[in-house]
């Protein structure tokens, strides 16, 4: 399964939704679109992951890049993931006290810590 | 002992496959359902690490990866060619275009089999390095007539 990427504006916030495998092969089209978005001018990035199905640690280090040019904006990159497949590899790296991760796109989006 | 063995060329679409056919062969093996999803990732950093090996070193042959059903466990080993050499020995630029970031990705694959993989073991040397990671397997049912 190939990657799929989409993105929504709401308010000052951009949605990211990101579909099927991100892994070494893929992980440069995550990458390409979210340094678009930050070229154009998106800073504040929630990335919804609820239709990944296999993510690995090129993945991560896509995330952790992307995390790195917002902040270079005092922007903000959010997760939005539920699946504990998925998240087992956040708490593995200890990227869960890097990423705010929401259940939900509207929390995340809601949300301003 | 049982052995599938895969080659494919050091490229980022075929790591895919060795995930898939990893699978497929640990699910056969008697790997735990609940543990295969671990297995796939395992050997999808490795191969991966593999690939960025074999593409910083300039290296064309392919990366390696036997899937050995054993007694009670289940192995992967993937090879690669890339020789290793002291930290800082490498030439500037020769290894793409942020070497840091490399490193880094590189470092998190190995972090995230640490995670998941309880018997894992890494080797390197001039001609090449390996990781073998090791999963229990469940006692083959046994029908009595």
């Amino acid at each position: 399964m190939d990657l799929s990427l989409s993105t929504e504006t709401v308010g000052d916030r951009t949605i990211v939704r990101v579909g099927g495998e991100i892994d070494v092969y893929t992980a440069p089209k995550l990458r390409e679109q979210l340094v678009e978005l930050v070229n154009d001018g998106s800073f504040h990035l929630v990335v919804d992951m609820e239709g990944v199905d296999f993510l690995d640690s090129t993945g991560l280090g896509v995330l952790v890049g992307g995390l790195k040019r917002v902040r270079a904006h005092e922007g903000s990159l959010r997760l939005v993931c539920n699946q504990e497949r998925i998240l087992k590899i956040f708490r593995i790296t200890c990227l869960t006290k890097v990423f705010p991760i929401h259940t939900s796109v509207e929390e995340a989006v809601a949300a301003t810590d | 002992m049982a052995t599938v063995e895969l080659r494919f060329s050091a490229l980022p679409e075929h790591v895919r496959t060795a995930r898939l056919v990893a699978a497929a062969v640990a699910r056969r093996s008697g790997v735990d359902e609940a543990v295969l999803d671990e297995v796939r990732l395992a050997v999808g950093e490795a191969c991966t690490r593999a690939v960025g090996l074999h593409q910083n070193s300039g290296i064309t042959a392919p990366v390696k990866v036997l899937l050995i059903e054993e007694e009670k466990q289940f192995s992967i080993e993937v090879g690669d060619e890339a020789p290793r050499h002291a930290p800082g020995d490498r030439a500037p630029g020769a290894a793409g275009e942020d070497p840091d970031a490399e490193m880094e990705e590189d470092e998190m694959g190995l972090a995230v089999i640490s995670g998941l993989v309880d018997d894992v073991e890494v080797t390197a040397g001039e001609h090449g390095g390996s990781i073998r990671m090791t999963w229990p397997t469940a006692s083959p049912v046994v029908v009595l007539p």
